[in-house]
């Protein structure tokens, strides 16, 4: 007999008022969801590498344009399922616009300041 | 006491506290990666037509880590959903698979800067071949090699060529179809000697700031799955919904993780 002060392994769900856990989850679904996943990452790893070695325009300027558009599809599967962010809360989605706005800032500044030498600057 | 709003939803929010704190940290984090990858624009659009480096580093070695870091976010996101539906045993498993991924994808990135750490390029000051540069793997070096004494000598898997421009494109026609040999190199016949570490050109040290930048995540990260996969478990007998927020909140710093190789790899690997 197992002793009653000893909680099993599985034990309940703790009494809170208001969880997460209202959202029932399927493991069964989230397994076949990562199967597809990893088959389209595959797949798009695939891709970028083939576009990498492809002989597309003179120099590297598509290509570049491509793989960052493959790694970009690659980028939403993983905020997008993995993380959930196509079905976060308001307020995730607000810090996250918050944080493009930053981040758009701070590469565009740097690359709009890339020519911008100060006078007397000695290029070698 | 207890710590509010660890599993309840906080009111004004509506998620629980560390989740977001998680996104608030992962904020300051994609700052902190934005402002290396500008460094990388900077650096690449401001070289010289022909000094940006291509092909030097393993595309096949850069896709498994790829493939590996993929799993790994699988695995983790497939040990939260156990846990979800209150399965501890699978919890375990997934989890350990996630451990196991991460240090294949640290072994796998230790194999290639120990790559470059024993890559030399020779620049020749004297001797018949002088003028030309050597490049190629380090063999071994004799007993008595010294540079500063200029004695000994240093023997190289690799071959000679007469322009540095001409290890800039491995993926060239011209470098594909080099033949590398042995090559005997006197310390008294080398004018600088330098392998392939961060100090030998911008390319290698924005490579190696930027992936070595996000091991030390994937180091971290796994020291935290560690910790939930092993003493931090405990948790699960007591509160098991507290347990299973944690392991979403160090999934998500994982997830992150995998989101920044996603670009690391086609931007260093392929471009």
């Amino acid at each position: 007999m197992s002793d009653p002060k000893v909680p099993s392994h599985n034990p309940p769900a703790a009494n809170h008022a208001a969880t997460e856990t209202a959202h029932p989850v399927d493991f069964n679904r989230y397994v076949r969801l990562c199967g597809v996943i990893f088959l389209v990452v595959l797949c798009t790893t695939s891709a970028m590498i083939a576009t990498s070695f492809s002989h597309l325009g003179e120099g590297w300027t598509l290509k570049v344009t491509l793989i960052l558009a493959i790694a970009a599809i690659n980028a939403f599967l993983v905020a997008g399922f993995l993380m959930h962010l196509l079905s976060e809360k308001k307020l995730v989605y607000s810090v996250l616009g918050l944080t493009v706005a930053f981040f758009i800032g701070l590469v565009g500044l740097t690359i709009w300041a890339t020519s911008n030498f100060p006078p007397g600057t000695v290029s070698h | 006491m207890e710590i509010p709003y660890t599993v309840d939803l906080r009111p004004d929010t509506g998620v629980y506290n560390a989740k977001i704190g998680i996104w608030l940290f992962l904020a300051s984090e994609v700052m902190l990666f934005g402002a290396l990858f500008s460094a990388y624009i900077l650096l690449r659009v401001g070289a010289e037509p022909g000094l940006w480096p291509h092909g030097w580093l393993d595309v096949r070695l850069g896709a498994i880590n790829t493939l590996l870091l993929a799993l790994s976010a699988i695995t983790t996101l497939l040990a939260w959903a156990a846990c979800k539906v209150r399965q501890f045993g699978k919890f375990k498993f997934f989890h350990a698979c996630t451990i196991l991924l991460a240090l294949t994808f640290l072994g796998i990135k230790s194999y290639e800067y120990h790559d470059k750490w024993i890559h030399y390029e020779i620049a020749l000051g004297s001797g018949p071949e002088a003028g030309k540069f050597a490049d190629g793997h380090l063999v071994e070096k004799s007993a008595d090699f010294d540079l500063a004494k200029k004695t000994g000598t240093v023997t190289l898997h690799g071959h000679f060529v007469a322009d540095r421009k001409e290890l800039m494109d491995l993926r060239s026609p011209a470098a594909q179809a080099v033949q590398n040999e042995e090559l005997t190199i006197k310390a008294a016949d080398i004018a600088k000697m330098e392998n392939y570490g961060p100090k030998h050109n911008t390319f290698t040290a924005i490579y190696f700031t930027l992936t070595g930048l996000h091991a030390l995540h994937i180091l971290g990260g796994t020291a935290v799955i560690f910790y939930l996969w092993g003493p931090g478990s405990k948790l699960w007998r007591r509160d098991p919904e507290r347990f299973t927020n944690r392991i979403e909140v160090s999934g998500l710093f994982w997830h992150f993780v995998d989101l920044v190789w996603i670009f690391l790899f086609p931007v260093l690997y392929l471009t």
